[in-house]
């Protein structure tokens, strides 16, 4: 791999605090190495902002290995940027190149307000996962892990699914910034395992209004969000949860 | 001084009989006792949730967005629990002495055996809660081994098994939310305990001081906040970010524990880190933090150095006979699956030796050329293809690979920009997991009445290493199935406690002075970024507190670091304002207590004149350069007791060996 | 779960777009069949329109097709309701928009508009139905010649379509709307099963085919009709 530096310029979303309108700034940044990561060039930037008495950008990160989906940056029209099966953390600088324009959004949804600058609240999903995104297995009551046999493929498909990290890319590139890839694959990922078939029906209903009530749009199936998606979660899990919100819905009682 | 209040009786009875006679807690009374949990990783997820199952007001809280976002996510490779699904040979004792051996005899054997008997437990629970754990064709468990090991022990879901876990214990804690049990909050860092002596009926203190709250500040306003606990968990991790470049997340930091610390909690073995031998190699000092690549790698991989020192070829242009797979030549036994103290060192013997790879010489191959050729032979073995040419075996044995390991392997492509198909991964150690923490009894409670660490932020089962997929194993044990019944023990006597009023003058006064400690930080107004103050802290630390360890550089980092606080307190920037979402304000807050624990660490280090696990110094090694203990001068845990600004007072705990009598560590 | 909470939530809501959906493609289905027989005077000159006036005149003289075309109507207009309603309300989920747009990354236009394609088809309905169904049901109106076979009055709306199709600008507005209909079917058809719940990968993949050859061949045969008139490849007279 050839190494390189570049000279590029950012335009970022500046916004003091949720009651700020907000607007975009433009730095010109040097010398930035093509074997940094995205976040450690915005790092760069900060420790500059910061010895010129100004104030850094703020962002969420955490991890820094794609894995506990806090970052969260609107790159160039796409979230997470250019790269697929990407997180923001994970993107790094070979991807650009000198004399480049990079403009840097938070996520966009009514449903998630910006905090500051590229942060935004999604704490949305806590509550439709509290909604009934789990199984209801109180510590103590399990029975021997093997005494279920699983299907291989089935196990393998509520993994894939369970594998969603909760950015919130699917709302932010979703022009009905939808939450339904996020929601399916709570729901993909219980119903396709025994342990979550007692509470199938109830689950899906109350997570679908918990998500209704939190103001996100609906699915018209663009696949937008599958093709950002950091974790390559399917839209079939979307169909899945039709289904399983279907037969929910005909077949509950009350 | 210090009381284990490890049960007695026979070592596999003790937990049987500890839950057969503490105290319980009726569930009338439970309601009325509240529990707060700093820290929603394993440790605190589960033990959030299982304590809102039984009853309690618990109160949760977390830096970052969401409990969901804890490092244990990122934990990849498994979790261990003594199933014996695989029929070879596993026993809760067999975990057990592997533990205790693979922690350098430095651990309790009473709490190592207590993990290994819940372990299976935890197996069974994640399932029940809809964890997908890898599974065979038959539908049934699979396993897989780890490092120190010589069995089948270890459970995961492809390299994501942190994820998994936490998510499940997410879950969990998400359901007592909505019921109610536990109220949730996140975007808040504890900045001090507060302590009270109960009163008696006239309104005289009486007994010593317990813990009763902490003082939290709430990120996004800057508000400080006071929250009372009948007794108060943290569950807040490890400190690996003392060295500024560790595989910790950015955010975990040191500073619940610290606080609790200079409030009187001991601190136990603060030198035993881990070093991790498989991460990707520092690329550059714009590096902000590394990349774990799993132990789980060292399964099928091979690591290997040049046989020639400074050897410039590429990889693939070093002949066989020229390679040196030297854990394999060394450790003939275990090969390279090797603990992950041994596999470190022998990385970094070569490296400074002058045998390593790469542009910056600081790494060794971990080697896949040899598995893909083994795994495609069976492969097409088994498809019935003859006589099948390199390239069809190839390709057969990356698909196997790409089935085991994909995500790995795709990770290091993104960060390194190498296909790691083709040529061999470039690996090196870096600081992954702090063994020791706050010091806590057989109920895990810190020497503080009413405190208790969980998990990475305890010092308990380890020892002076930690083997691979243990950690989710004991964050997990502690959360679920230990602090369940402990807790109640103490709280059990703490009925007739009514919820003290936050307007109480210990909260008052534990507010003021964290309010002022901020205020003195934002008003230094000085030169340097927090980043930077961290960055030399971390090079110190590194340099004379990493890997290997001697008197001198001890003694050298102790002045530096000191010399380092002054500075820090006198020309640290901090922009922004105090009542406003403020990350380099966060960040400073952290940093000041990393400065003071590095201290610790080194004076630590600088007791503890034996090698141990993680701990490696220089002056106590064997002929061969492996770690040699002194178990007649420091068979005891270290437990600091904070006495003021750099002063601190050693306890010695006694690790009395009944069971797993100490031998010389041996993996040849 | 009530009934009322059941089609007004986000999915619910969906469902009414997907059967409404389904139950038009079905429709086009019928209307394409019995719109083809005007092709039957390409295969028989003497034809002249026969087969399909009374093909015609059949759905409109039972009752019962009647009675069909009024479940028709509803479905027609719960989908553009229910279709702006909801395009309307997930507009306003992203008060404030981004100021690089993903355009085409990771979604194909026509995925992101089905609202303006719908809108297309709308318009192209509402000349299409005062074409020919207004005069035929509503109006009777004169312009209507009237036909008789083997004794049987009934309407000659194959000369209305020769008559329509004969001007330039209503074969290119019928060719526009043939081509939204192709577009709003290439996402609306395999959309529709996918949001009932067809997640299979194996019938995915049947129904993503389905759509596909049902999106081309549906609008092409009716795009076929005023290209054919206008070009006098069906005609009302023997040569």
């Amino acid at each position: 791999m050839e190494h390189y530096t570049m000279n590029l310029t950012l335009k970022v979303w500046r916004q003091k605090s949720s009651k700020d309108k907000g607007s975009f700034e433009t730095y010109q940044v040097s010398d930035i190495s093509s074997e940094m990561s995205f976040l450690e060039m915005i790092d760069v930037l900060n420790e500059r902002l910061i010895t010129e008495g100004k104030e850094p950008i703020a962002f969420d990160h955490d991890c820094r290995e794609g894995i506990c989906g806090a970052c969260s940056m609107y790159i160039n029209g796409r979230p997470h940027g250019p790269w697929e099966a990407n997180t923001t953390c994970q993107l790094h600088m070979r991807a650009y190149k000198n004399g480049d324009t990079i403009v840097i959004e938070p996520w966009r949804a009514n449903s998630f307000p910006v905090i500051k600058d590229l942060m935004v609240d999604r704490a949305a999903f806590d509550r439709i996962i509290a909604a009934g995104g789990f199984i209801s297995a109180n510590t103590g009551n399990a029975v021997d892990a093997n005494a279920t046999p699983i299907e291989k493929d089935k196990a393998d498909a509520a993994f894939a699914a369970a594998a969603c990290i909760g950015c919130g890319a699917c709302v932010a590139a979703c022009k009905n910034s939808s939450a339904m890839l996020f929601l399916s694959a709570k729901v993909s990922h219980l119903a396709l395992l025994p342990q979550g078939a007692p509470e199938r029906k109830s689950r899906v209903l109350n997570m679908v209004q918990q998500m209704d009530k939190e103001g996100f749009g609906s699915c018209t199936f663009t696949e937008a969000c599958e093709a950002v998606c950091p974790k390559e979660i399917s839209v079939a899990n979307i169909s899945r949860l039709n289904k399983e919100y279907l037969i929910a819905g005909l077949t509950e009682e009350k | 001084m210090l009381n284990s209040k490890i049960p007695a009786g026979q070592l596999e009875l003790k937990w049987t009989d500890y839950k057969g006679h503490c105290k319980l807690v009726n569930p009338a009374n439970k309601r009325k006792l509240e529990i707060i949990v700093i820290g929603t990783g394993l440790a605190g997820a589960s033990a959030a949730a299982t304590l809102g199952e039984l009853g309690y007001k618990v109160k949760a809280f977390c830096f970052q967005d969401s409990p969901r976002r804890a490092h244990s996510i990122a934990a990849q490779g498994g979790i261990n629990a003594a199933k014996n699904y695989q029929n070879d040979g596993d026993s809760v004792f067999r975990l057990f002495y592997d533990t205790i051996k693979g922690g350098d005899y430095r651990a309790r054997e009473a709490n190592v055996h207590r993990l290994a008997e819940v372990s299976a437990n935890i197996i069974d629970q994640c399932v029940a809660q809809g964890v997908p754990f890898a599974r065979e064709y038959g539908g049934l468990l699979s396993n897989r081994s780890f490092g120190g090991t010589q069995v089948q022990r270890t459970f995961y879901a492809a390299g994501q098994t942190g994820q998994q876990l936490l998510i499940g214990a997410y879950q969990q804690l998400e359901r007592q939310i909505s019921l109610g049990n536990v109220t949730m909050y996140s975007r808040h860092e504890m900045l001090d305990i507060v302590m009270m002596k109960d009163k008696d009926k006239n309104g005289n203190e009486i007994g010593e001081a317990k813990c009763r709250g902490i003082i939290a500040r709430d990120l996004i306003t800057g508000e400080l906040e006071r929250h009372f606990g009948h007794a108060v968990l943290l569950c807040s991790g490890g400190y690996g970010n003392v060295f500024y470049l560790s595989t910790n997340a950015m955010g975990s930091n040191v500073t619940a524990a610290w606080k609790a610390h200079r409030k009187g909690a001991y601190f136990g073995n603060p030198c035993y880190t881990q070093i991790h031998p498989t991460c990707i190699p520092v690329s550059g000092d714009h590096q902000s933090k590394l990349t774990l690549m799993s132990e789980s790698l060292r399964n099928d991989g091979r690591i290997w150095v040049p046989k020639k020192q400074n050897d410039t070829r590429k990889a693939s242009d070093i002949p066989e006979e020229e390679r040196d797979y030297y854990l394999e030549r060394r450790y003939p036994a275990f090969g390279n699956l090797v603990p992950r103290d041994v596999a470190s060192r022998a990385a970094k013997e070569r490296c400074d030796a002058g045998y390593g790879v790469g542009s910056s010489k600081q790494a060794v191959y971990l080697d896949y050329a040899a598995a893909i050729v083994r795994y495609g032979k069976i492969e097409c073995g088994k498809l019935g293809i003859s006589n099948p040419s390199a390239e069809v075996i190839r390709k057969h044995g990356v698909d196997v690979v790409k089935e085991k390991y994909g995500n790995l392997f795709d990770m290091y492509e993104k960060i390194t920009g190498e296909n790691p198909y083709e040529v061999p991964m470039r690996i090196y150690p870096a600081v992954h997991y702090t063994m020791g923490g706050l010091w806590v009894d057989y109920e895990l409670m810190t020497s503080i009445p009413g405190l208790y660490a969980l998990g990475e932020a305890n010092f308990s089962d380890h020892g002076a290493n930690r083997l691979g997929a243990s950690a989710l194993m004991q964050g997990l044990a502690d959360g679920y199935f230990v602090i369940p019944y402990t807790i109640g023990n103490y709280l059990a006597d703490e009925i007739a406690t009514k919820a003290v009023s936050v307007d109480d003058p210990a909260f008052v006064q534990a507010e003021k002075a964290v309010r002022e400690r901020i205020e003195k930080l934002m008003g230094i107004k000085g030169k340097q970024s927090v980043e930077s103050f961290h960055k030399r802290l971390g090079k110190i630390m590194w340099d004379k507190c990493g890997m290997a360890r001697n008197e001198e550089g001890l003694k050298q980092a102790i002045a530096e670091i000191q010399q380092l606080k002054k500075e820090f307190w006198s020309d640290v920037r901090i922009p922004g304002d105090i009542k406003e979402m403020n990350p380099e304000l966060d960040k400073a807050n952290r940093v000041a207590d990393f400065i003071e624990l590095g201290e610790l660490m080194c004076k630590d280090a600088l007791n503890r004149k034996e090698s141990c696990g993680g701990h490696f110094r220089e002056e106590s090694q064997t002929e061969e350069g492996e770690a040699k203990r002194d178990d007649s001068n420091f068979q005891y845990v270290s437990a600091w007791e904070f006495k003021g600004e750099s002063e601190w007072q050693l306890h010695k705990e006694e690790l009395i060996f009944d069971v797993a009598k100490p031998t010389q560590r041996s993996y040849k | 779960m009530k009934w009322s909470e059941f089609f007004t939530s986000s999915v619910g809501k969906k469902f009414v777009m997907a059967f409404t959906g389904l139950f038009l493609i079905s429709f086009l289905i019928v209307h394409v069949g019995i719109n083809a027989c005007v092709f039957a005077d390409m295969y028989e000159d003497s034809d002249n329109g026969e087969m399909f006036n009374k093909a015609a005149h059949f759905m409109g003289s039972s009752y019962v097709i009647r009675l069909m075309e009024i479940g028709l109507f509803a479905g027609i207009l719960l989908h553009i309701v229910q279709g702006y309603l909801l395009e309307v309300q997930n507009r306003a989920r992203r008060k404030q928009g981004y100021a690089v747009n993903m355009g085409s990354q990771g979604s194909a236009w026509y995925k992101k508009s089905m609202g303006l394609l719908g809108t297309l088809i709308l318009l192209f309905l509402i000349i299409h139905i005062a074409h020919f169904w207004v005069p035929s049901r509503i109006t009777y109106e004169e312009t209507l010649s009237q036909a008789s076979y083997n004794g049987r009055e009934m309407h000659d709306v194959f000369s209305k379509m020769a008559d329509v199709f004969s001007q330039p600008v209503w074969v290119l507005l019928y060719l526009l709307g043939c081509f939204s209909l192709a577009w709003h079917l290439l996402h609306g058809f395999q959309s529709s099963f996918r949001t009932v719940g067809v997640h299979n990968k194996k019938w995915l993949g049947v129904v993503h085919s389905a759509g596909v050859a049902f999106s081309i061949i549906v609008p092409l045969i009716f795009a076929l009709m005023p290209l054919s008139f206008y070009f006098g490849w069906v005609t009302t007279t023997t040569k």
